[in-house]
């Protein structure tokens, strides 16, 4: 009897160590980054995503030399563009200042270019957004692979703190601290100061969110053969997190801080719309809402932009992330 | 599908914002009933005499108190006239008139000594309460001794407290005489007669006696913090119900009596007030002819400026009533450098004034560029401008340069604006002197206070000012009356500064207050108004504030309300005690 089917080569086959050089660890067949970009790239709306979040950081990296080129300095009032009675910018198309030499128009009152402020606002964002992010992935994934691996009373001790933060008003939380530290903190102050108060308050109090998600995984990670393994070769609690857990975890921690970055993009936005954002006249797409509600029905474009901004670069987050979470563990499609 | 909703959603987002701008060119305001723009301000629109029907009133806040004790709102004291009767009030009528004094409860207006330290009036006979008893000189001196009781009630102006001799006198509560009439400072030997004994002198007493706190109140009705629930009306209309925060409703008072009130109406069969609308719905109301009047009478909100500005029929029903309010800017001379006159002058010259203007709204609805501390409504006004700002206002750059190299900051120097949170315009007014003073290289930080501890913890308290280098301090201020004292002695007179609370931010001129004390004992008016004038131009001299607008208030009168008109007395309110509907 001969065998019907030739096994052979490996021309579809990812070669494991070259691969897996970046990550470390060993993996058991679930998340090879070979596959899972070839996944990615074949998924046409999610690149969408990338490139579009591509575009937003490098738009915010450079931001001065945009504005520069294609727009007037974020701060500067440019009255002469608008009509001093009716407040509202008085040429371009439904008077939102659209011109050649400012390409978003203009501001109503104040006459400031818009696609500076866009661009400058984009900084604010993306910063506060990722370090926050990063802040809350950090303390996340420590504190979700020790409740998930170790179990018992520390298991219990920090799912309840996770649920009590899960339930913490935020925003509330965010108003109240914002209103009250002042001066100088830790050597920082200004605009500084509010910066990191944003980071601190966004990232601290979305820990759970992803300990949450790590601990369940840890908890599934735990009960396989390579853990006993590594226990029985006489591997310590810390070796066995960091070395052996914690790359399997790298997928979904990369996947669902992609999808936390917009919903603190979202958070930013919503505080400083309800002014407890940074000073003024640092733009924020949040800022730039609330000055345009009370006059939407006079100048509806001015709305327009930065909720546009914003609702855009969610999106390409979301994008990203769902595109990522599919190309990374198809088995939840 | 996941995917597709979110482009579904831009797509609805973006039809509904379209839709939105098309809504901007309206048909709004009915076009009966005469009227141009601004004519409130010289006539009365839509003169009539019929009486019935319900006045709709709408106030976006509320009250801080509807007790004549305990009430500093300019609105409030307008209004309080429809249930209220004070020794004197301004002369009904637009113009120039209505800035006089005449008698309201008193028979005429105040007999004083040579001194100015005592004053005489005596009441009309016949005046009844809404329950038919009559009204006593003892009753004045009772919510006369209410008002000063800041405990009890916080809010008021503390004129009386501060010229009364009140001997240690603090409260009513507190008071075991009969009748609860302890105060020996107010005097009433008799039922009709009420004199008040001051610790200072002063010639414009009328002007106090024009206040809530001369509004009388029965003894034995009175319930103390709980008054308001039931204020007894001696004005044409009476209490009908009051829940706070939500609703007023007043109905006539048929114990009111015209023949000793030729200075009020009483037309509408009811005058229903609801309070706590939003300010933009509100607007919209009163454009749709569902709403009468804005109590508040500050203004309509931004967009609907634009929507009255832009249709001639709305327009024709809105005047731009010019107040004395001021917006300016205030300089700190505890924080360097402002406490060199150079860098201060530097300041006057770099501001640009014409930013500030249209931050506020513009020349209709934000007000005139202004040049010096007192406006056009003040008796006496002299219109100087010692630091002119240029062509176009924008500021004189070339002028403040050169007092920046007087003062020893050729470069400019950095500081800090402080504005209020929740004043939009404010802040942009604070964005737009940030460039304009960017410009000779001065160099601003802004900081937003909340405005209700404005005063008492921030930039009123000058420990917290020159703790965090508060160099420059937003501010706006309407006159208590329309005249000198009522306007200025609040803000530039150094003796009423102190630990926190303060409204005077920063201005200590020993000449200025011995004018002051000048024109609190010269009789004339006119004489009066010209020493006003004179401590105007000598604190403008020491360019301690930078004023920067004359506020208007764009207002709107429906066309279906009548005898509307604009009171300069009343500071540019319309008149709520002469509206009808029919």
């Amino acid at each position: 009897m001969t065998a019907p089917i030739e096994v052979t080569g490996s021309e579809s086959e990812a070669q494991p160590e070259a691969v897996l050089a970046g990550m470390g660890g060993k993996v058991e067949g679930r998340s090879l980054g070979q596959i899972a970009w070839m996944r990615l790239r074949r998924d046409k709306v999610a690149m969408s995503g990338g490139v579009l979040v591509l575009v937003l950081i490098l738009m915010a990296i450079f931001a001065p030399l945009l504005s520069s080129w294609f727009g007037h300095p974020p701060s500067e009032f440019h009255q002469d563009m608008i009509d001093p009675n009716l407040q509202r910018p008085l040429h371009g198309p439904w008077h939102s200042g659209v011109s050649a030499e400012f390409p978003l128009g203009v501001e109503p009152t104040s006459g400031r270019d818009i696609f500076s402020r866009i661009v400058y606002g984009a900084r604010i964002s993306l910063l506060i957004a990722f370090l926050a992010t990063l802040l809350s992935v950090i303390l996340g994934s420590t504190l979700g692979i020790i409740a998930g691996y170790f179990g018992g009373w520390v298991d219990t001790v920090i799912a309840r703190a996770m649920d009590i933060f899960l339930a913490f008003p935020i925003l509330l939380f965010a108003i109240a601290l914002a209103g009250v530290v002042q001066g100088k903190v830790f050597g920082l102050s200004g605009n500084g100061l509010r910066i990191a108060l944003l980071i601190f308050i966004i990232g601290f109090f979305n820990w759970a969110y992803i300990g949450r998600i790590i601990r369940g995984q840890t908890l599934s990670l735990r009960e396989r053969e390579f853990v006993d393994a590594a226990r029985s070769m006489g591997a310590r609690a810390p070796y066995i997190l960091f070395r052996e857990l914690l790359p399997n975890l790298i997928a979904p921690i990369l996947v669902y801080s992609t999808l936390l970055i917009p919903t603190n993009i979202l958070f930013e936005a919503a505080l400083s719309y309800l002014g407890v954002g940074v000073n003024e006249p640092t733009p924020t797409w949040g800022g730039m809402l609330a000055q345009a509600v009370p006059i939407y029905s006079v100048d509806p474009w001015f709305m327009i932009v930065p909720g546009l901004a914003i609702f855009v670069t969610v999106l390409a987050f979301n994008l990203c992330g769902d595109g990522l979470r599919d190309a990374l563990d198809p088995r939840t499609r | 599908m996941r995917r597709r909703t979110p482009l579904v959603a831009v797509g609805v987002a973006l039809a509904l914002a379209l839709a939105a701008c098309g809504g901007s060119g309206d048909s709004g305001g009915s076009s009966s009933g005469s009227g141009t723009f601004n004519a409130g301000l010289t006539t009365t629109v839509n003169q009539s005499t019929k009486t019935g029907g319900t006045l709709r009133i709408g106030n976006a806040g509320d009250w801080d108190n509807v007790d004549p004790a305990d009430t500093y709102y300019g609105y409030s004291w307008d209004f309080i006239r429809l249930y209220g009767r004070a020794l004197t009030m301004f002369k009904p009528g637009p113009g120039k008139e209505g800035l006089q004094l005449v008698p309201d409860l008193a028979q005429n207006l105040g007999e004083h000594s040579a001194d100015f330290k005592t004053w005489t009036y005596k009441l009309k006979p016949g005046i009844k309460y809404e329950d038919g008893t009559p009204v006593r000189a003892q009753d004045v001196k009772y919510d006369v001794e209410r008002t000063l009781d800041k405990s009890t009630f916080p809010n008021g102006p503390t004129y009386f407290n501060d010229f009364l001799d009140t001997k240690g006198y603090t409260s009513p509560y507190k008071d075991k005489t009969p009748g609860k009439l302890g105060l020996k400072a107010v005097e009433t030997p008799d039922d009709t007669t009420i004199i008040f004994h001051l610790k200072k002198p002063f010639s414009g007493f009328d002007y106090f006696a024009m206040l809530p706190a001369t509004i009388p109140v029965p003894q034995a009705k009175d319930t103390g913090a709980n008054y308001k629930m039931h204020v007894v009306s001696t004005g044409p209309y009476k209490f009908e119900s009051y829940t706070p925060g939500k609703s007023l409703n007043l109905v006539r008072n048929t114990n009111w009596d015209p023949a000793t009130d030729p200075n009020r109406k009483q037309l509408p069969d009811r005058i229903q007030v609801q309070i706590g609308i939003n300010a933009d719905d509100l607007d919209n109301r009163l454009m749709a002819g569902s709403m009468d009047m804005d109590v508040a009478g500050t203004g309509v909100q931004a967009a609907a400026a634009a929507r009255i500005q832009s249709n001639p029929n709305l327009k024709k029903n809105a005047d731009s009533s010019p107040t004395a309010r001021l917006n300016y800017i205030s300089m700190s001379q505890s924080v360097p450098p402002f406490d060199n006159i150079h860098c201060r002058r530097a300041v006057q010259y770099a501001t640009d004034k014409a930013a500030m203007q249209t931050a506020w709204g513009g020349p209709l609805s934000g007000g005139d560029v202004a040049t010096h501390l007192l406006m056009p409504l003040i008796p006496g006004n002299q219109d100087i401008n010692p630091y002119p700002s240029g062509p176009g206002n924008h500021g004189d750059l070339a002028k403040a340069k050169a007092e920046l190299q007087q003062c020893g900051k050729p470069n400019g120097f950095s500081t800090v604006i402080s504005a209020r949170t929740e004043r939009p315009k404010e802040i942009q007014a604070a964005l737009a002197m940030q460039q304009g003073l960017q410009k000779v290289g001065i160099k601003t930080e802004i900081k937003k206070y909340p405005q209700g501890d404005y005063f008492k913890l921030y930039a009123g308290n000058p420990a917290y000012v020159k703790k965090n280098g508060l160099g420059l301090l937003s501010m706006s201020w309407g006159a208590d009356w329309t005249e000198g004292f009522g306007f200025l002695s609040q803000i530039v007179d150094s003796r009423v500064i102190r630990d926190a609370g303060n409204t005077n931010l920063g201005v200590t001129d020993p000449a200025v207050d011995k004018l002051i004390d000048k024109a609190t004992t010269t009789a004339d008016d006119t004489a009066r108004g010209a020493i006003w004038a004179q401590i105007d131009a000598k604190v403008m001299d020491g360019a301690w504030m930078v004023p920067f607008l004359d506020v208007k208030q764009l207002l709107y009168r429906p066309p279906n309300v009548k005898n509307a008109y604009v009171s300069q007395g009343l500071n540019g309110y319309y008149d709520y005690a002469q509206l009808g509907v029919k």
